[in-house]
Order: structure tokens, then C-alpha cells, then sequence
């Protein structure tokens, strides 16, 4: 069994601290940048759905301007927008390299994509369902908390896999920059050595990974839709 | 009687792409407490607008909102949304929340008062049994049926004890048979509840059921308003008169007169005349004697018997055949016995 992993895999096997090392980082980036981003995505997504004309907190000022950032960020190709965002990564977090290096790109790449998944999720509520509880006498914070976010979880839920799952492509891309995870694995020890075993290996980690999310999200979403 | 709602003025436009739409148009109306006040119109008229108005869910440009005494258009936002828990209010698409269980949606207005749990808890299974629904309490609205949802919204709507209930179409998306048992509940709790209710509806039906008063809606103005029984017994405006015919068979004769139908055509001395009346037994009396008295006869091409409000409103079409002079005076002592005559063709 051993001989047989040791063939097919060998530099696998041979870097297996690192590797071992590498996932940890991968999902350690996952977990870490995945919140921040989530929970920013969902506050903007928020924000633009209540501001947007006709909703309850209209303001056509903010609407405008949060929706032009947040497409110029998502319209910006990631790889670009890692290499812009290291002076502020160094400034943040004392360095844009190495796992600590990963945050902060994959945050702002995240977020905006997030904020429209999330814009999406709460514009499904039924309009009807804010004027009935505006009718029971409900102001606007009690509406985002009761109705829109409680009202929207399945779908929610679906927006935060579909977020997810776009990070963990982007976590790989962050390998050029030299950030950690299984990206930097992947061209150090892959790519730029010809070990296609590696290259192998840790793609089928990442689709596990992104299997593994989906269902998950899809199992939630489908616990919390009634 | 005391007036809870006074509209004074009301006046609503919307500013769209394809320019201003008057929704409201200088609009007054008073609905007294304990009352049951239908609004009625066909589509885009203004009724949903002109409603919406009353717990502020459009803000009027122009008049006066008094509810329970208070000018709505003055408070604070804050003192508005007390008052709005004093208005429940129901939809045509009940607009419940799909993820919150019946339980759940009834208590759903109770959670921002200051309640406990044994208290809404208790408010929650009274309304229940107010809308007979107890053994679906854990279900949820996607598990129910039209009517079902319907009541679980009265419930919801009648959780803060509210003063009025605005129904904006709470029937029109239901069958006729559902449409009866919701407007027998609005009835019950009208009665045992002292509940005053706004009724907006395009169906006579459910006016003529209901409604102690009723207000005609026509872009955007009121047009003729009144006591349910009188606007039915004497409608004034064409409008009024079409929805009152929507509910019987009387607006096919004008079709067949205007048509020159063979059952209408008459000849030099006859014309067709409608006679309408308000009191049980009176309209066989009163032929014989136009016959007798007057040497004119009549012939009855169609009749109707109209109950609004449990009282019994009659029309019958009729041929009257006779001398020109005799049918005027015939007609006459008609009007002398509070008949409502109307010439349709002569
Ligand atoms: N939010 C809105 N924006 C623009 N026009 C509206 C709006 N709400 C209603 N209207 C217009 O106002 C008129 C009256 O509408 P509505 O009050 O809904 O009538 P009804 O309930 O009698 O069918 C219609 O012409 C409708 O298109
Ligand atoms: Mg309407």
C-alpha cells in the first residue's frame, strides 16, 4: 500500500510536512478571511438593499456610491488587485507574504462578491412582507433584523457557499504573490519543479474542499427552508 | 356613534418615469367606530393608495390623517408606529413569513412589545381559537391553504388588539366558497370584538355582504358614498350602478334594450319601466292597483330580490301598457309609495 502511494505520489510523500502544512494554511485562510469577508459582504449587501429606491431606508447617495465600489472591486481581475493590495497588507498586517500575507487580499476580493451575492438573497423578501410589518408598527432596524436577514437564511446560506467556494479558487491564485496554503505548494514545489504529482494531489484536495462546502451549504440551506 | 378614522382632503401623486399619476385625489371620509366601511372601485382606482394612507404606508402631500383623534401627519415616526399597532392590517397575498411557523407569525408583533412569554404565549392560543386553526399551530404557511393563511394573517393582524382592521383585498385571491368563511370571521370579529373595518374590494359581493357603508371609487375620487342599503336601493353615479349590476342580472336588460332585443321591443303605448323597493310585500299590491286604478297594464319581464345587509332591496322590470297620461299618473303613485321608478324605454 505504502509502495504504491510512494509511486504514484512520490514527491507527495516527500514534502509531507509541507504539504501537511500547506492544507492547514489553506483552510486556516479559508476559515479567517472567509468570516471577515462574509460577514462585510452581508453588512454591504444589507446596506444596499435597504438604501436601494423605495425600500425602507432609501438613500440614493449611499446606494450609488457603495454600488459603484463594490463593482469596480469585483470588475478589478484578482491577480491584479493581490499585487496592488501588498503595500496595504505590509501596513496591516506587517507583511504580504506567507499566510498572514493572504488575508487581506482575499477579504477585499471577497467581499464585494459577497455584498451582491447577499444583495441578492435579501431582494428576493417579498416587498409585501416589509409593508405588513411596517403596518404592525416595526421600524427599519427591527425590519433588517426580523425580516430581511432572518427571513432570508436558505438564501443566504446559498450565497455564502457560492462565496466560499469562489475563495477557495482564489486562495490558490495567491501562490504567484507568495502568499501560503497550497497555492505557494502548488509553484514551489509543483509547478517550477515539474512534480506533476503535486500538482494532482492538491487540486484534488481543493475539489474535495469545494465538495465538502457545497454540500454542507446545500444540507443548511435545505434544513432552514420551510 | 364616534368617528375613529377622519380623512379630510386627502391627496396623493406619485412622480413616475411617465410622469405624475393623481392616485388620490382630494379625498374625505369618515368611518365611524364599530363600523364595517367598504371602499370599492375597479383596478387603479385608488383604493390600495387611499387605504394605505390611513396607517401612513404612503404619505398624503395634502390633508389631514385623523385616527382616534390624533393627526398622524404630525407625530413623530416614533409615535406613529405606536399608533400603527392600534391598525391591523391584511393583504390579498396574506404576506406571512414563510420561515416562522402559524405560532411564530401570530406572535410575531407581540415580540417588540414588552410581553413575556406566558402572556403572548396566552394572546397567541386565543387567536387560534379565534380563527379555529389550534391544531396547526407548528405548520408553517407553505403547508396551508388560501383561507388558512388568510385567517392565520387576521390573527396576526388582531394580535395587538387593534382598533381597525384595513383589509386591502383580503378576498380577491380566494374562491367563493373560502371568500365566505373569511368574510363571516371579519363579520364575527366585527361583532364580538367591536373591531371598526376597513373593507377595499373591487367585488360588490363582498360589500353587499358585509359593509354597513360603502365609498365608490373612480380615478381617484370618491364618488358617491353612503348608507350600503341606500347606494344599493338608489346608486347615483354610472359607475356605481355597474357594480351594483355585477352582483344580479339587471345590467343584461340594458343590453337587451340597447341591442333592440325582440323580449324589449314595445309598442307606441308601452314603455318599460323599473320599479325598485325596499319594503317586503308591497310590489304585487301596487300592480293590481295601476292596473285598476289607472286602466294600465303590467307586465313583468324580470324581477330581483337583492338582500344587502339582511334587508331585501326588489327590482322588477316591467312593461306598462296604457295610455301616455295614465302611466305618468300610474307612476306617480308609484314615487307617493317610496318606489323607485326609473324609465327604461319608451
Ligand atoms: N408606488 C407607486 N408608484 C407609482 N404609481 C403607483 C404606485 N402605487 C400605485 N400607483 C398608481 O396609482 C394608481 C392607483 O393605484 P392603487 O391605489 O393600487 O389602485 P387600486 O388599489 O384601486 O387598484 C394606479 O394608477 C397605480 O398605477
Ligand atoms: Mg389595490
Amino acid at each position: 500500500m505504502m509502495d504504491f502511494i510512494i509511486q504514484i505520489m512520490p514527491n507527495v510523500v516527500d514534502r509531507f510536512d509541507v504539504f501537511v502544512e500547506s492544507i492547514y494554511e489553506t483552510l486556516l485562510m479559508i476559515l479567517i478571511s472567509g468570516s471577515i469577508a462574509l460577514i462585510l459582504g452581508l453588512i454591504f449587501g444589507t446596506i444596499l438593499v435597504v438604501t436601494r429606491p423605495g425600500d425602507i431606508l432609501e438613500n440614493k447617495f449611499i446606494y450609488t456610491v457603495l454600488g459603484k465600489i463594490v463593482d469596480l472591486f469585483r470588475a478589478a481581475p484578482f491577480i491584479i488587485l493581490a499585487m496592488i493590495l501588498t503595500p496595504l497588507s505590509q501596513l496591516i498586517m506587517g507583511t504580504s507574504i506567507g499566510l498572514k500575507g493572504a488575508y487581506i487580499p482575499l477579504i477585499i476580493g471577497t467581499a464585494p462578491f459577497c455584498a451582491r451575492q447577499m444583495e441578492q438573497a435579501l431582494s428576493e423578501i417579498d416587498r409585501g412582507l416589509v409593508e405588513a410589518s411596517q403596518s404592525m408598527g416595526f421600524g427599519p432596524f427591527e425590519i433588517i433584523w426580523k425580516v430581511y436577514l432572518r427571513e432570508s437564511i436558505p438564501s443566504i446560506i446559498r450565497g455564502f457557499t457560492i462565496t466560499l467556494i469562489s475563495m477557495i479558487g482564489l486562495t490558490a491564485i495567491l501562490g504567484v504573490t507568495g502568499s501560503g496554503g497550497l497555492g505557494v505548494f502548488c509553484i514551489n514545489y509543483g509547478y517550477n519543479q515539474y512534480n506533476y504529482d503535486i500538482l494532482w494531489v492538491s487540486l484534488a484536495i481543493l475539489v474535495l474542499l469545494t465538495i465538502l462546502v457545497q454540500g454542507i451549504g446545500n444540507f443548511l440551506a435545505r434544513k432552514t427552508r420551510h | 356613534m364616534i368617528c375613529l378614522i377622519n380623512l379630510k382632503h386627502i391627496t396623493k401623486t406619485f412622480n413616475t418615469k411617465d410622469g405624475d399619476v393623481h392616485a388620490v385625489k382630494d379625498v374625505s371620509l369618515q368611518i365611524d367606530e364599530g363600523q364595517i366601511y367598504g371602499i370599492i372601485g375597479f383596478s387603479g382606482a385608488g383604493k390600495s393608495t387611499l387605504v394605505r394612507c390611513i396607517n401612513l404606508l404612503e404619505k398624503p402631500e395634502h390633508g389631514e390623517v385623523i385616527f382616534d383623534g390624533k393627526d398622524l401627519l404630525k407625530i413623530t415616526e416614533k409615535e406613529l408606529r405606536i399608533e400603527r399597532q392600534k391598525m391591523g392590517m391584511i393583504f390579498q397575498h396574506f404576506n406571512l413569513m414563510k420561515s416562522r411557523t402559524v405560532y411564530e407569525n401570530i406572535a410575531f408583533p407581540l415580540r417588540h412589545l414588552k410581553m413575556d412569554k406566558e402572556q403572548i404565549d396566552k394572546r397567541v392560543m386565543e387567536l387560534l381559537e379565534l380563527i379555529d386553526l389550534v391544531e396547526r399551530k407548528d405548520s408553517y404557511p407553505s403547508q396551508l391553504s388560501g383561507g388558512q393563511k388568510q385567517r392565520v394573517a387576521i390573527a396576526r393582524a388582531l394580535a395587538t388588539k387593534p382598533k381597525v382592521l384595513l383589509c386591502d383585498e383580503a378576498t380577491s385571491a380566494l374562491d367563493p366558497h373560502t371568500t365566505q368563511s373569511i368574510l363571516q370571521l371579519i363579520k364575527k370579529i366585527n361583532k364580538e370584538l367591536k373591531l371598526t373595518v376597513v373593507m377595499i374590494t373591487h367585488e360588490m359581493a363582498v360589500v353587499k355582504e358585509i359593509c354597513d357603508r360603502v365609498a365608490v371609487m373612480e380615478n381617484g375620487r370618491v364618488v358617491e358614498e353612503g348608507d350600503i342599503v341606500s347606494v344599493f336601493a338608489h346608486p347615483q353615479m354610472p359607475v356605481t350602478k355597474n357594480f351594483i349590476n355585477t352582483t344580479n342580472n339587471l345590467g343584461k336588460i340594458d343590453e337587451l334594450i340597447e341591442a333592440n332585443n325582440p323580449l324589449v321591443q314595445i309598442n307606441e303605448n308601452q314603455q318599460i319601466i323599473k320599479l325598485q323597493y325596499q319594503s317586503g310585500n308591497t310590489s304585487e299590491a301596487l300592480i293590481s292597483k295601476i292596473s285598476r286604478d289607472f286602466n294600465v297594464d303590467c307586465s313583468i319581464i324580470f324581477g330581483n330580490v337583492e338582500v344587502v345587509k339582511d334587508s331585501p332591496i326588489g327590482t322588477l322590470i316591467t312593461i306598462f301598457t296604457g295610455d301616455h297620461e295614465n302611466i305618468k299618473k300610474a307612476l306617480q303613485m308609484c314615487r307617493d309609495n317610496d318606489v323607485v321608478v326609473e324609465v327604461m324605454k319608451k
